[in-house]
Parts: structure tokens; sequence; C-alpha cells
């Protein structure tokens, strides 16, 4: 490959290819610490006045803490209604258990823009909109699909010879599960966590229809920001929303392994 | 079915308290489609048969108008054609910027792969809000990259608050899944089969018009259908680099149902993208069985 002449062109192509698919998060954290009062870049002058101006924003704070709680509660949610569910579909096998998955996962194949109306018609005459509970509804609507494949894949992974040993040695099917089942799940149980928690935290169009002004979550508000004025203040948020992410990212590729968590 | 009901006898009591349990254990997460999925499709594909009252007033009818409206509407028949259109061109463009960075990819390896691999998919990580938000900073007026074109001399062109802006802005976003599509598509690239053609004297455009392009076809039909459909169906960066003033399908949902409250209406053109989809998955279908056919 070294002396082909197309070598170097192809790697020159590559690299601004990659230049172009990370430029708008790379320039989020210049931005960042812009001393300007409007968006612009280079900035004129550098300084941590927008972070400032973040932790005296109360209303970004309110939506912080929202999109926090929402996300734990989901996630917490997923995990104990997913769990059950990808055991009975995988290890117990009932009937039609992959007609079940197909339609369990299903979800996420409907745009979110479609998915967003049609749970806001049903959930305005419930007066389920801009509550606590119609947000967490409406996100475990998307979590519960990552969640059940993910925790199926790694269930199916599991040789069943652990469990056959600890019940034919006598433990009840419930302590086969506490004892052995669940233990040698954790990887997978890991990844869900950390996915059913990005996509709830990050999730915007369906919280869109469902948020109001009473009850809003960051990037809904972050997005109604961008939408009304062009200041340097989502950078500084959009910084400690990639940390975040890193930092979860990181947590995954100690356990499990990055590529294997979300390629496969 | 008679015949195995002596074999089976012994285990009928284990059989039916297993499905019992397998009833308990799947009874919530039904409960969350039923409640969050089903329901609101169903009441979405009805509610298009509604009619839509002054004032945001539905009236539980069951008309055609919406449709019949729709399709004879000029400004409802050019937003379908330039959704349609404005999401083929992004979806090209997406591919065209994505096929180098998948070869690369599949043929780079080790630790400098997986690396390589992490940064296309960091993006996916990260909210479309934060993104839209870097190209809005990217492409405005006296912003980096009108700087770059006006170095070298030529007039920078308008690219927010118009089309441009918005090709851009999601061919960037849609990127790392049409990479991560042709990779999945690239395992019948066999490097030896490349090495063969350039022995036996072709030159490298040869080989990839010729070896390369065929065998990943698969990958790019993959590709492209899935960015097709998400850009068909996005909003976010529409809706904040269109600045009021680029009308695709999903941001007409979106005004329809949230400012203008005309439910049966939103709910009708999203049955619309809805039938798109589908129409996408049949030429998607129809090119596979022509790519195996050779």
């Amino acid at each position: 490959m070294e002396d082909n002449p197309t070598s170097w062109f192809m790697r020159v192509t590559v690299g601004l290819l990659f230049l172009f698919l990370l430029a708008p998060v790379l320039l989020v954290f210049p931005i960042s610490f812009s001393g300007d009062r409007v968006l612009a870049f280079p900035p004129s002058s550098w300084s941590l006045r927008w972070y400032e101006a973040l932790l005296g924003n109360s209303v970004m704070m309110r939506a912080f803490l929202t999109s926090l709680g929402l996300a734990a509660v989901v996630t917490v949610l997923s995990l104990i209604i997913a769990i059950p569910a990808s055991y009975a579909i995988v290890r117990l096998k009932v009937r039609g258990s992959e007609f079940l998955f197909n339609l369990f996962t299903a979800p996420l194949l409907l745009p979110t823009i479609v998915l967003g109306l049609a749970i806001l018609m049903i959930f305005a005459s419930a007066g389920l909109l801009a509550t606590f509970t119609g947000l967490v509804i409406g996100h475990l609507v998307i979590t519960l699909p990552y969640a059940l494949r993910v925790l199926s894949v790694s269930l199916g992974n599991l040789s069943l010879a652990c469990e056959e040993a600890a019940s034919s040695l006598g433990a009840k099917p419930l302590i086969v599960f506490r004892k052995v089942t669940l233990p040698m799940m954790a990887p997978g149980i890991v990844a869900a966590t950390a996915l059913c928690f990005l996509v709830s935290f990050d999730e915007v169009v369906i919280t869109l229809f469902l948020t109001g002004p009473r009850m809003t979550t960051l990037p809904v508000e972050l997005f109604h920001h961008v939408e009304s004025q062009a200041d340097p203040l989502v950078a500084s948020v959009s910084v400690l929303l990639i940390l975040m992410t890193i930092a979860v990212v990181m947590i995954v590729d100690r356990t499990m392994g990055l590529t294997k968590a979300f390629v496969k | 079915m008679t015949t195995a009901t002596f074999d089976l006898a012994a285990d009928v009591p284990k059989r039916s308290s297993a499905a019992g349990i397998a009833v308990v254990l799947l009874l919530p997460i039904a409960l969350v489609n039923a409640i969050g999925f089903i329901l609101p499709v169903l009441n979405l594909a009805r509610m298009s048969f509604n009619e839509a009252l002054p004032g945001g007033g539905i009236a539980e009818t069951l008309t055609a108008a919406n449709w019949t409206g729709l399709l004879q509407d000029r400004f409802y028949l050019d937003l379908i054609v330039n959704s349609v259109a404005v999401s083929l061109g992004i979806t090209l463009a997406t591919l065209l910027a994505s096929y180098p960075i998948a070869l690369y990819l599949h043929r780079a390896s080790g630790a400098w792969r997986t690396f390589l691999t992490v940064l296309v998919i960091s993006p996916l990580l990260t909210s479309a809000v934060v993104r839209t938000y870097g190209w809005i900073a990217l492409l405005a007026e006296q912003g980096p990259v009108a700087n770059v074109i006006a170095a070298m001399g030529f007039q920078p062109p308008r690219m927010m608050f118009n089309t441009t802006g918005v090709v851009i802005g999601l061919t960037e976003i849609l990127m790392p899944y049409m990479i991560l599509s042709l990779m999945a598509g690239f395992g019948r690239l066999d490097p030896k089969v490349e090495e063969a053609a350039r022995t036996l004297g072709a030159t490298p455009f040869r080989t990839f018009w010729r070896v390369i392009l065929p065998l990943t076809l698969p990958g790019i039909a993959l590709g492209c259908l899935l960015c097709f459909v998400l850009a068909i169906s996005s909003f976010i960066t529409p809706k904040l680099m269109g600045g009021g003033r680029v009308f695709l399908l999903a941001t007409e949902i979106y005004d329809q149902a949230i400012v203008t409250l005309n439910w049966p209406l939103a709910a009708t053109l999203s049955m619309l993208v809805l039938i798109i989809f589908g129409a996408a998955l049949a030429v998607y279908s129809r090119v596979l069985r022509m790519i195996d056919q050779g």
C-alpha cells in the first residue's frame, strides 16, 4: 500500500472527512470558553462567563435536574421490566417469542416525530402531558426496546451449563436466577443501564411533544434556547453533556468493550 | 398434535406453569407497549380520518377529506416532493462522504481501527441539538466556513436558514449510521480479490469500479435505506437550521400538531411518512434482489 500513489490521496480524503464528521462536536469546546455576548467563532476573548451564566440560569438547572431524575427512574424501571421479559423470551421460549420480541422492539422502527405525535394525542386525553409520569412512560417506550435487545443478546450468549448444574444440585429456579443467571448477565446489564440512561437523557423529539412550561427536560430546553437565540450558553451545556457521555461510555468500555456493546 | 399428547402428558403441568410464569414476566413490557405504542399508533391512524374544526376542535367522523385535501393542495404536493428530493440528496451526500471512511476503516487493523471506530460512533452518542448547534456556529455569516471560502477569494454563499445548511448538517449527523452500515456490508470484500485484480493489470480506478464497488453494493443499499428513512423523518436539524424557511414533512407535522393545532392533518402527514417508509423498504428489497441476481 505504501508505494501506491492513491494511498496518500485516500489518507488526506479520509482525514478531511473525519474533520467534517467531528467538527461540530469539537467546535463547542472553544466556544464554551468564549467571552463574547453572541455566538461567534473564533471568539474575540476568552472567559468562563458562560459556565457562570449556566450555574445562574435557574430554568436550565431545573431542567438538568429533571433530566437526571427522569433518566435515573427510566433506567431502573427499564431494567426491572426488561430483565424478566428477556428471561421469558430467551430462556422460557414461550410460544411466539420471536413475534413478541419483534413487537416489543417495534417502537424503534417508527420515526420519533410520528411516535411523539401519537403519544401526545393519547396522553392529552389522559391528562399525562407535562407530568413526570407521562415523561417516564414516553421514555420507557423507546428505552425498553434497547434494554430488551441488549439483555436478550447477553442472555442468549450465556451457556446453560451453570444454571443446569445449580438446579440439578437442588437450587430452586428463583435461587438459580438470582445466584447464577443474574451475576452472569452483569456485563449486559451494565450496557443496558448505560444505553437506557443515555437514550433517556438525550431524548428530545418525543419529549418535545410531552413537555410544557411546567415540566421540561434539558435537551428540550436546549432546543428552545437554540431556536430563540444564538449565544455561547448552549456550548457550555454541551461540553458538560459530552463529558458526561464520555464518562458513561468509559464505564461501558471497562466492563464489556465499546465495540461489542454498540456495533454488534 | 394428538399423537404427541401422550409423550407430553408428563410435561403438561410443568409447561403450563412455565407459560403462567412467562405471562407474569411479560405483562409489564406488554402493558408499556400497549399504552405507549399500539394504542397511540392505532389512534393516530384513526385520527387521520377525523375532521378538523376551526380553533383546534376535532369532529369524530370517518372522512377521507384530509387525504384528498392533501393530494389536491399545491403546497402539500410541493412539500412531499421537496421532502423526498432533499432526503435523497442528503442520502447521496452521506454515501459519498462515508464511503472512503468505511473503506479505510475496513482495511485498518488493531488499535488504530478501534480508535477510529470509536471516533465514528462518538457523534452518535452526542445529542442532535448539540451537533446542530455546532453547525449553526460553523455555517453562520462571518463564521469559520464562510471565512475560509472568503479567504480563497470566493463570495461565501448563504448557508444558514436555507436548504443548504439543512443538507450539510444532516449529512454529517447521518454519517455514523452510513459508515456502520457500509462496514457491516464490507464483509464480502476480501483484500485478495483486490490484489488479484491489481496483479492482473487493472488500474486502481478500474479495480474500484469493477471489483470493490459491486461487492459492496449490499452495504450501500442498507446504508442508503437507513439514511433516507432517517433524513425524511428528521426534525431537530431542519427546524433549527431552516429557521422556519425550510418546509419539510417532519417540521410540518410538528407545526400542525403544536402551532396550528390541526391534529387530523398532522396525523395524516404522519401516516404519509409511514407510507413513504414502506415504499423505501419495497425499493430496498427490490434492489437487493437485483444485486443478488447480478
